[in-house]
C-alpha cells in the first residue's frame, strides 16, 4: 500500500538507486520508497551475467545478477517499499511525484527527499549518425545483451561490433560463447575506451580480431544488414580513402557510448552540467534544487558498478538526513497567500516559531490602487490575525505590515495566512 | 637454460597490470610490473596452467524469464570453456531457481561447480 508522503523516494532500482534506498533506511529516513520502470530491481544488472563486480565492495568476484542479489535481499530486510512495473512521468522541483503503474493507477506522491538514480542510455545510431541504408540487424550492444542475457534469443549469426567499451567487447565473448561470429571489433579512437582485462579475456582469448582507428563507413544491406564498409581513420578523424574493406555479417552491435538519463531532472527544474550531461552535484550529490539528489550513472557515466554503489550510499545517507531536517519543519510552517487586491506576499512560508522571537515583516504589493483608506488585513480564513490601516494603496508603492509577536497563538492554528487589502 | 620474457596483461581486477615476466623453461624467476602480490600468482597461473571463470546462461522451464544466469564457482583451464558451454546447453532447469542452486557438479571432472547466479521464480509465484 502506498503512502502519501515519504522521507525518501528514490527513482530507479538499479545499483546507484538500491545503495541509496537502503542507506537512507539505515540513516532513520522512516518511509522510503523505490519507483522501478522494470518488473525486478537490479537494474542493468540483471543482464551483465559475467564476473568482475564487487572486488572493492565485497572483495568478491561476482556475477552482475549476484551482486545486486546482495543489495535486493538487503533492501527486504530493511522493509524498503517497492514498486515496480512502474513509470516516474514528472517530477516537481517541489517534490510532487507523478507515477503509473499496473498495480497501483496513476499516482501522486510527495517526498521530503528525492533521489534521482535513473542511470543512462546507450548511444545509438542516430546519435552517431551512421550512413547507409536502414536494414533490421542493427543494434546497440545493451539491447542485445538483453536479448541473449534475459530474453534468450540471439539477434544474429555475424557479428561486427562498432566501438571497444566494456560491454561490446563482453558481448564479442558473449555472443561467441552462443555460437556466433564475431568478425571484428572495429574503435574509431586509436585506444581502447574499455578496460584492458577485456581485451585479454573476450577478444584475445577467442582470437577476435581488434582495429584501432576504425569506424563504420556505412551499412549495407535492404531487409536485413548484409555487410559493413569498413573505413580507416586519420589523425584528423577523418575517413581513409582507399582503405575501405567490406566485411560481411548479418549484425552491426554499436557500443558507442552512454548518456545519462535526465528527462526527469530537466523537469524538476534540475540544473544539468553540458559536459556530464547529468545533474549539477554538491559534495552530498544535492543538485541545484534543493532536496532533490542524484547518484550513478545518471549523474556521470562509472567505469566501475562498486563507485556507483559508494555514490548510492553517500547520495542515499544526505537525502535521508534532509528528509529527517524536513520532517521537524512539517506543520511549523505556513504558506503566505496573496488575498483580494494583492498580488503577493514575502516571504512565500513563515516559520510559525519565527514568531516566538520577533515580529515578522511581510511585503506586498497591490494590483489596483486605491486612493481612499483602507485596511491591510492578515487573515487566517475568515479570521482576522492583525490589521493595519493606510490613508491610500498603490501598485508603485510597497506595503509592508508587521505580524506581531501577538499574532503568535493565532498563526499557530493557521496551515496558511493570507493578506488582503480592502476599503475601510 | 636461457631465460626469456613474457607480456602478460594481469585479469584478476580491472586494472589490468602490464606484466613482464622472466622464465626459465616453466620456471617463472621474476614478474615486473604488477602492484599486488595477485599478479605474480596471475603470471604463473598464466603460463603453466591458464584458467577462466566462465559465465553462461542455462534454459529455464517456468520461470518469469527463459533463462538463468550462471557461473563457475572458480576459474576452469581455459582449453575446457567450449566443451563446458556444450554440457551447460544440454540442461534445462525447472522454476524456480535460486541463488547458489548447483547446476552441474563438478564440471567435466574439473572439481568445479557451476553454480546459479540469481533467483529465477516461477511464473505463478512472481504475479
Amino acid at each position: 500500500m502506498l503512502k502519501k508522503k515519504y522521507d525518501v523516494i528514490v527513482i530507479g532500482a538499479g545499483p546507484a538507486g538500491l545503495a541509496a534506498a537502503i542507506e537512507a533506511k539505515k540513516t532513520g529516513a522512516q518511509d522510503v520508497l523505490v519507483i522501478e520502470r522494470a518488473q525486478e530491481l537490479g537494474g542493468i544488472l540483471q543482464q551483465c551475467i559475467h564476473n568482475g563486480f564487487g572486488l572493492q565492495t565485497f572483495k568478491k568476484d561476482l556475477t552482475g545478477p549476484t551482486y545486486a542479489q546482495r543489495f535486493i535481499d538487503e533492501l527486504a530486510e530493511l522493509h524498503v517499499d517497492t514498486l515496480l512495473d512502474a513509470m516516474a512521468l514528472n517530477v516537481t522541483s517541489e517534490r510532487h511525484v507523478y507515477v503509473t503503474s499496473q498495480s497501483s493507477g496513476f499516482v501522486e506522491l510527495d517526498t521530503r527527499a528525492l533521489v534521482l538514480a535513473m542511470g543512462c542510455r546507450e548511444r545509438t545510431r542516430a546519435q552517431i549518425a551512421l550512413p547507409g541504408t536502414r536494414p533490421a540487424g542493427v543494434y546497440t550492444a545493451g539491447t542485445a545483451q538483453r536479448f541473449v542475457n534475459i530474453e534468450g534469443f540471439m539477434p544474429g549469426k555475424r557479428f561486427v561490433i562498432l566501438g571497444s567499451g566494456d560491454i561490446g567487447m563482453i558481448m564479442a565473448r558473449r555472443l561467441t560463447f552462443e555460437g556466433a561470429k564475431v568478425e571484428r571489433v572495429l574503435e574509431i579512437m586509436p585506444f581502447l575506451t574499455g578496460l584492458t582485462r577485456n581485451y585479454v579475456q573476450c577478444l584475445l582469448d577467442y582470437d577476435i580480431p581488434l582495429q584501432l582507428h576504425h569506424t563504420v563507413k556505412r551499412i549495407i544491406g535492404n531487409d536485413r544488414v548484409e555487410a559493413i564498409e569498413s573505413v580507416q581513420i586519420d589523425e584528423h578523424r577523418q575517413p581513409m580513402l582507399g582503405t575501405e574493406e567490406t566485411i560481411p555479417c548479418d549484425t552491426l552491435l554499436l557500443s558507442v557510448g552512454l548518456i545519462p538519463e535526465n528527462e526527469l531532472s530537466r523537469k524538476a527544474g534540475v540544473a544539468l552540467d553540458p559536459v556530464t550531461g547529468g545533474p549539477f552535484v554538491d559534495e552530498e550529490m544535492q543538485t541545484s534544487v534543493p532536496g532533490i539528489f542524484a547518484a550513478g550513472n545518471v549523474v556521470h557515466v562509472y567505469d566501475l558498478v562498486d563507485w556507483v554503489t559508494q555514490a548510492g550510499l553517500l547520495c542515499g545517507r544526505n537525502a535521508a538526513q534532509y528528509a529527517i531536517t524536513a520532517r521537524k519543519h512539517d506543520g511549523r510552517r505556513v504558506r503566505m497567500k496573496a488575498g483580494e487586491n494583492v498580488r503577493y506576499v514575502i516571504p512565500h512560508i513563515l516559520d510559525k516559531e519565527s514568531l516566538a522571537e520577533s515580529a515578522q515583516l511581510l511585503q506586498m504589493r497591490v494590483t489596483l490602487p486605491i486612493e481612499e483608506p483602507v485596511w491591510v488585513e492578515v487573515m487566517n480564513g475568515e479570521e482576522r490575525v492583525t490589521r493595519k490601516a493606510e490613508l491610500y494603496v498603490r501598485p508603485g508603492e510597497m506595503v509592508n505590515i508587521d505580524l506581531p509577536q501577538s499574532a503568535y497563538d493565532a498563526v499557530q492554528r493557521a496551515s496558511e495566512l493570507s493578506v488582503r487589502v480592502v476599503r475601510r | 637454460m636461457t631465460q626469456e620474457q613474457r607480456k602478460l596483461i594481469c585479469i584478476t581486477c580491472p586494472r589490468g597490470c602490464a606484466l613482464v615476466v622472466t622464465v626459465e623453461g616453466e620456471t617463472v624467476i621474476k614478474t615486473e610490473g604488477n602492484s599486488c602480490k595477485r599478479g605474480v600468482d596471475y603470471a604463473t597461473g598464466e603460463l603453466k596452467d591458464p584458467r577462466r571463470m566462465v559465465t553462461t546462461t542455462v534454459r529455464v522451464k517456468g520461470g518469469v524469464h527463459p533463462l538463468a544466469p550462471v557461473y563457475t564457482e572458480s576459474p576452469i583451464p581455459k582449453p575446457r570453456i567450449l566443451d563446458l558451454l556444450a554440457e551447460i546447453r544440454k540442461i534445462e532447469l525447472t522454476a524456480p531457481v535460486k541463488f547458489g542452486d548447483v547446476v552441474i557438479e563438478n564440471a567435466l571432472g574439473t572439481g568445479v561447480n557451476v553454480l546459479a547466479s540469481r533467483n529465477i521464480p516461477a511464473k505463478s509465484e512472481a504475479s
